[in-house]
């Protein structure tokens, strides 16, 4: 089973890049992300409420909630593309926010993201798309980038494909491109917006199955921003459940699968009435009916 | 009376988020001069945006170019004739491209074909996230993508007024000499002794220079700025060729009153 | 990637057209093929009416271009303009030329015209002439020509 971490037998120094993998020193926190009392408002809008929560290392982590929840506000707090307008965030003990233009790029440069429908930048082929970070941030020589970007794209199935234009392919090949590409420098963190939205089932399969073997290969840690109950609660370790800018219930797989918190069991149970409503707020029926409508 | 006073609140707002977006497009200019070093660094990609801006305005640029010369040539002829002056249609053709049609002629073209392409592909691209994954992987999209764009458009500018108003005397030249039969010797000794090198070209080209910075700087700035939706896409990339091309015109005249007065 | 010599080729083509179409116009179209990096000696004229003179205006004499006008300043001295003009220094001029401002065509714009005198001494750099007629200006002309009239149509009634 050929693994993007698995693969690491090539002697390669990446510039700026830790040795993290090889000697782990005992981090300080077994939390590699912390997010602490944070308040998040755009606008005068209030999308974030004093949210808590903590992401152990190694752990594939699922943030479960409606559109407009505040997940995929949560995930830009963490890469640093935002700050909070309270509270703190921390990745690896750092405070993201504290940090400067420099050590941001440090640290985005371990960490990965996949965007909703893979962003893959379609002025290049796959080959270059996964090749993108390595040229940008290492000096490695073209023939050992050639090896490692077929590696990446062995590993999500997709080498024979490395000479298309993203426009040539499906939508669950392009997701898996991305994943190779989010992977391509070996990051500690992985950050995932919505990955099943819009795959037919085979795809969502494969690419949750990805999400898992890659964590465990790199042994890194995984957050998943998702609204896809199946798929989630079969793959990760820990769900935080967020409603309206607050975290209402957290737990593993199973507690949340029991929880009998009206909305989480509407939301679980894909329920057509509970907390959120079935019926747009509407005058009342009869009287709609029988009034006539000037 | 209401009426009135929501009418003048909206003029204000409008007249605010005006100016707001003009520091803002400022301030992104600024952004994108600072960046500039490290995309000269990497000057394959400026050549590359070269290409998609000028190379492939070239076919339109030469085109116009031609055809703009021969009407000028047809047109100057037959008023010039009345006054007994037609030898001197080298010098009417030649000074109206490269004092005034050819910087703003190419500069319209220009705006329209490869400004509204600069637009919509970085609109397009913000709108997939690109640009975002970029940042995501501590590459600056402005450094990247911007920078380039703007440096070829500023680049490619000059050089295409250059091939348009060269054209376009050639275009003249063919109707007025060739098909007409305006002596060939006059038409250029005159056009020679009028044109004055730093006077009326390099004038012209500083004015190319000028409209070049100003329609790539807006062509990159509303793709930048575009909703990142569909309609945004193409609300932005109609904008760019609208905002520019008044631009042109309304620098362009500036830029004469400055070079040209009482000459 | 793989199209990269096929990009760079046409780059490189298109800048080459556009320093050639740059280089034609300033060449062929304009007039920095006879803008002489020659040397030049400094000669100071005086007048009473430039007219429509500006500067950078040709200095002709029989006709050629022998030199342009570099300065036109106003002397609070005796109240006339002062023009300064550079000559070839391959053209040399004696002492006693005179300089007319002369129009070029009806309408056209104006230059200095030099006739050369008959002195053996030399115009050197610095040197001012002092035989100068002044631009012919429409107003008076007219009026002279209609104080003409008057006068003629008088001595027609006496």
């Amino acid at each position: 089973m050929e693994t993007p971490g698995g693969d690491r037998l090539v002697e390669y120094k990446p510039r700026a890049f830790c040795r993290c993998h090889s000697v782990p020193t005992k981090p300080a926190t077994d939390n590699l992300v912390e997010v602490d009392s944070v308040n998040f408002a755009y606008d005068s809008r209030q999308i974030l409420k004093g949210v808590n929560l903590a992401i152990r290392r190694g752990q594939v982590v699922a943030i479960m909630g409606l559109s407009g929840c505040g997940k995929t506000t949560l995930l830009r707090l963490i890469g640093g593309a935002l700050r909070p307008t309270q509270g703190e965030v921390r990745v690896g003990g750092k405070s993201v926010a504290k940090l400067n233009h420099d050590e941001l790029f440090a640290l985005r440069r371990k960490m990965g993201m996949l965007f909703q429908f893979g962003a893959l930048f379609t002025d290049m082929s796959c080959y270059d798309n996964v090749a993108f970070q390595m040229r940008e941030h290492t000096d490695l020589p073209e023939e050992l980038i050639d090896d490692l970007v077929l590696m990446k794209l062995q590993a999500v199935g997709l080498r024979g494909a490395h000479r298309l234009m993203p426009s040539e392919l499906s939508g669950g090949m392009a997701r898996r491109v991305a994943l190779a590409r989010t992977a391509a420098l070996d990051p500690m963190l992985i950050m995932y917006d919505e990955p099943f939205a819009g795959l037919d089932p085979v795809s969502m399969g494969v690419i949750g199955q990805l999400i898992r073997r890659l964590n465990d290969s790199l042994g890194a840690t995984s957050i998943i921003v998702t609204h896809d109950v199946a798929e989630a609660l079969q793959l990760v370790d820990y769900v935080y459940f967020m409603s309206d800018g607050v975290i209402i219930t957290q737990g593993t797989p199973d507690e949340l699968r029991v929880s009998d918190k009206p909305f989480v069991h509407q939301f679980v149970h894909g329920e057509m009435d509970g907390p959120m409503p079935f019926h747009y707020p509407a005058e009342d029926y009869a009287r709609d009916l029988y009034s006539s409508e000037a | 009376m209401t009426a009135v006073i929501s009418f003048l609140e909206q003029l204000g707002g409008r007249a605010t988020g005006a100016i707001h977006r003009l520091g803002f497009a400022s301030r992104f200019l600024l952004l994108t001069l600072r960046s500039s070093g490290m995309c000269f660094r990497r000057f394959s990609l400026v050549v590359r945006e070269i290409y998609f801006a000028g190379v492939l305005s070239l076919i339109i640029i030469l085109v116009s170019g031609l055809f703009v010369g021969m009407v000028l040539g047809l047109q100057g002829y037959d008023t010039l004739v009345r006054y007994g002056s037609s030898s001197a249609l080298g010098v009417l053709v030649a000074l109206s491209l490269v004092r005034e049609l050819g910087p703003v002629v190419a500069g319209l073209l220009f705006a329209s074909r490869a400004g509204s392409a600069i637009t919509a592909e970085i609109g397009l691209m913000k709108a997939t996230e690109q640009l975002a994954a970029m940042e995501m992987m501590a590459v600056d999209p402005i450094a990247r993508v911007i920078a380039p764009r703007f440096w070829a458009g500023v680049i490619s500018m000059p050089l295409l007024a250059a091939m348009f108003s060269a054209m376009g005397i050639f275009g003249g030249y063919l109707v007025g000499v060739r098909l007409i039969g305006v002596d060939e010797g006059s038409f250029w000794s005159q056009m020679q002794a009028a044109v004055d090198f730093h006077e009326d070209i390099l004038n012209g080209v500083i004015k190319s220079v000028v409209f070049g910075v100003a329609v790539t700087w807006i062509a990159v700035f509303e793709g930048y700025d575009a909703p990142p939706t569909a309609e945004g896409v193409s609300g932005a990339t109609t904008r760019t060729v609208v905002t520019s091309s008044l631009t042109i015109l309304a620098l362009d005249f500036m830029l004469t009153t400055f070079m040209f007065r009482g000459a | 990637m793989m199209k990269r010599k096929a990009l760079d080729l046409w780059v490189g083509v298109f800048v080459a057209i556009g320093l050639g179409a740059l280089l034609f116009l300033a060449l062929k179209v304009g007039n920095l093929a006879t803008f002489s990096a020659a040397e030049t000696y400094l000669v100071k004229a005086n007048f009473d009416n430039i007219g429509g003179l500006k500067k950078r205006a040709p200095v002709k004499s029989a006709g050629v271009v022998v030199g342009r006008v570099e300065d036109i300043v106003f002397d609070t001295e005796n109240y006339e303009a002062t023009v300064a003009f550079s000559i070839e220094k391959r053209y040399e001029f004696p002492k006693d030329t005179s300089a007319k401002i002369l129009t070029a065509g009806l309408l056209g714009e104006q230059y200095i015209g030099l006739a050369a005198g008959g002195d053996t001494a030399k115009l050197k750099d610095g040197d001012k002439l002092k035989i100068t007629q002044s631009a012919v200006v429409l107003e008076n002309l007219i009026s002279q020509f209609m104080f003409n009239k008057a006068a003629e149509g008088n001595k027609d009634t006496k």
